[in-house]
């Protein structure tokens, strides 16, 4: 007769409980069952093969060539993208967030203009501008600065210039909300005690916009390791980065055993990046749900 | 204003141009009467847009993934406002851990997430079609929705529906009659994410889609690969136009949610 002893109150979390389950129910269960599960899935397969353990698929990484050529450009390109959002990134945030209203709505909306745009429509575009008898190329030849066009697509230039174009707003977005939330009075305390506007940028701004820096590095850092569209449609072959690497094993090679071994240490990839960001800030900080 | 200050205005500038040109830069190309991609086009018509809106397989195309967009957009918003309601509610910590697993699918790289379900969907037969093609962005659309509820929530007072319910008002009709007006604006701009993200969506569609179900950006990219049709500028352009819409629409509803916050206190 426990039960029946329970106090009203216990009785009443659990059901609050259970209610609460309930409503979280079906988003759940379309995460586990087309996410989670499939992890899971590829992970397993990265190991089994014809009923018994194998490493096969991971010693590749370290004699074929391709494999450790794939994930080193992947990182420089993610290492390049990265520092020139910051650079690109942070004095839009810095005027946006310093500007009055009005100035600071437009600036936004320049800014999200881009992110409300197809990804494809923006690789068409730098296609339009970029190839070899395209804008910039006749531009530049009619202007007699250069002789014959320039390769500006096709290459790792091509990719990093539209992965840039597509990634800045995850840079601007995040700053913009730290910055915003520095009180103007810490500044102006700093300038009437005697520091030069660099001095009081560097000592009081910089620091205090440190957390949107972070997570907007990380957001971007993250999210062209696993870039599949720009490098596809831009890097002309020349690039290869390791979501191309993933879907040639599928498509074109049928090797479920290597795209799943790719898949997996991708992804220990992607959380040791968040692991390590962590660190520094909290993970909610990141994905701006706080 | 001191010069380096000029400098720094004359630098963002120049990083907006460069935001907003490529994306402008289509529109007078769409109109080209050219089969070349010159800049600017030796003369104009309205030829791309002919070829588009006379093309069937286009047109189907356009219909599958407006058809995927709207369905996976309302039901990502339905359940992504019932999984937000009660993560902001609940006490356990248990529940709350969940939360980051319904942000996992912006952190998945996009392609391992369009394996996996290519893994799923082989099993049970949903390779090519409707149905898998929107519980795919049904998927993708969560996270979108669940972030934006949660901000609209943490304004929002429970106690307020505690009051409702104390009057007798039942929870569900309470959720209606006092808590969803109230958390409206982001509701809707979680939709409109869910509905963006639908029709942007890519890398899993090019897995998934085929056949007679094959959705505008599979078709977009296979183009784009193997040739550069100028047709591409004139849906890119009504593509752009939609968006701009769109963005217009989520600005007035934010400057609403500005407005029944400011009632609010």
């Amino acid at each position: 007769m426990t039960k029946s002893t329970r106090n009203p109150s216990e009785l009443h979390e659990r059901r609050e409980q259970r209610l609460m389950l309930l409503l979280l129910a079906p988003a759940l269960l379309v995460i586990v069952v087309l996410l989670v599960l499939p992890l899971l899935w590829l992970a397993w397969q990265s190991i089994w093969q014809d009923g018994r353990f194998t490493f096969a698929h991971y010693e590749r990484f370290m004699t074929d060539s391709v494999y450790w050529l794939a994930f080193l450009q992947t990182f420089r390109i993610a290492a390049i993208v990265t520092l020139l959002t910051v650079v690109l990134g942070y004095p839009v945030a810095y005027v946006a967030a310093g500007a009055p209203q009005r100035w600071s709505i437009l600036i936004l909306t320049m800014v999200l203009l881009p992110f409300w745009t197809s990804v494809l429509v923006r690789a068409y575009a730098w296609l339009i501008l970029l190839q070899r008898n395209g804008i910039i190329n006749s531009a530049l030849t009619g202007s007699g600065l250069i002789d014959a066009p320039l390769r500006l697509v096709n290459n790792e230039f091509g990719t990093v210039i539209a992965t840039i174009h597509i990634l800045l707003p995850f840079m601007v977005l995040p700053l913009y909300a730290t910055m915003k939330k520095i009180p103007g009075e810490l500044t102006m305390a700093g300038a009437s005690l005697g520091g030069s506007p660099m001095h009081v940028f560097l000592r009081v701004f910089l620091p205090l916009s440190l957390p949107g820096l972070i997570a907007g590095m990380v957001l971007v850092f993250v999210l062209t390791l696993g870039f599949y569209i720009t490098p596809e449609l831009l890097g002309g072959g020349r690039t290869y980065m390791v979501s191309m690497l993933v879907s040639r094993n599928i498509e074109v090679y049928n090797e479920w055993g290597a795209a799943s071994s790719i898949s997996v240490v991708l992804m220990i990839c992607v959380f040791l990046v968040f692991r390590l960001a962590s660190l520094l800030i909290p993970f909610e900080r990141i994905m701006g749900t706080r | 204003m001191s010069p380096s200050k000029v400098l720094l205005h004359g630098f963002v500038v120049l990083i907006l141009a460069w935001l907003i040109i490529p994306v402008l830069i289509i529109l007078p190309m769409s109109f080209s009467g050219a089969r070349f991609l010159a800049f600017p086009p030796p003369s104009w018509s309205l030829r791309w847009y002919e070829s588009y809106l006379g093309s069937a397989a286009w047109m189907q195309a356009t219909r599958v993934s407006l058809i995927v967009g709207v369905c996976s957009a309302v039901i990502a918003t339905i359940f992504g406002t019932a999984a937000a309601y009660a993560l902001n509610l609940t006490q356990s910590r248990l529940v709350r851990s969940l939360q980051a697993l319904l942000l996992l699918p912006l952190i998945v790289p996009i392609v391992i997430t369009a394996v996996g379900v290519f893994l799923v969907y082989a099993q049970v037969g949903l390779l090519a079609s409707m149905t898998g093609l929107i519980l795919a962005n049904v998927m993708l659309g969560l996270p979108y929705v669940v972030t934006s509820v949660l901000v609209g929530l943490r304004k929002f007072d429970p106690t307020q529906e505690m009051v409702s319910r104390s009057l007798g008002m039942n929870r569900w009709r309470t959720f209606f009659a006092v808590t969803l007006p109230q958390i409206r604006p982001s509701v809707i701009s979680g939709l409109l994410f869910a509905f963006i993200s639908a029709i942007d969506e890519t890398v899993v569609s090019l897995f998934i889609s085929g056949g007679e179900y094959q959705t505008l950006t599979k078709k977009m990219f296979t183009a784009l690969r193997d040739e550069i049709d100028p047709t591409i500028a004139s849906i890119s352009s009504l593509l752009t136009t939609i968006s701009f819409i769109l963005l217009m629409l989520a600005a007035l509803n934010a400057r609403n949610t500005d407005r029944s916050q400011g009632r609010a206190t």
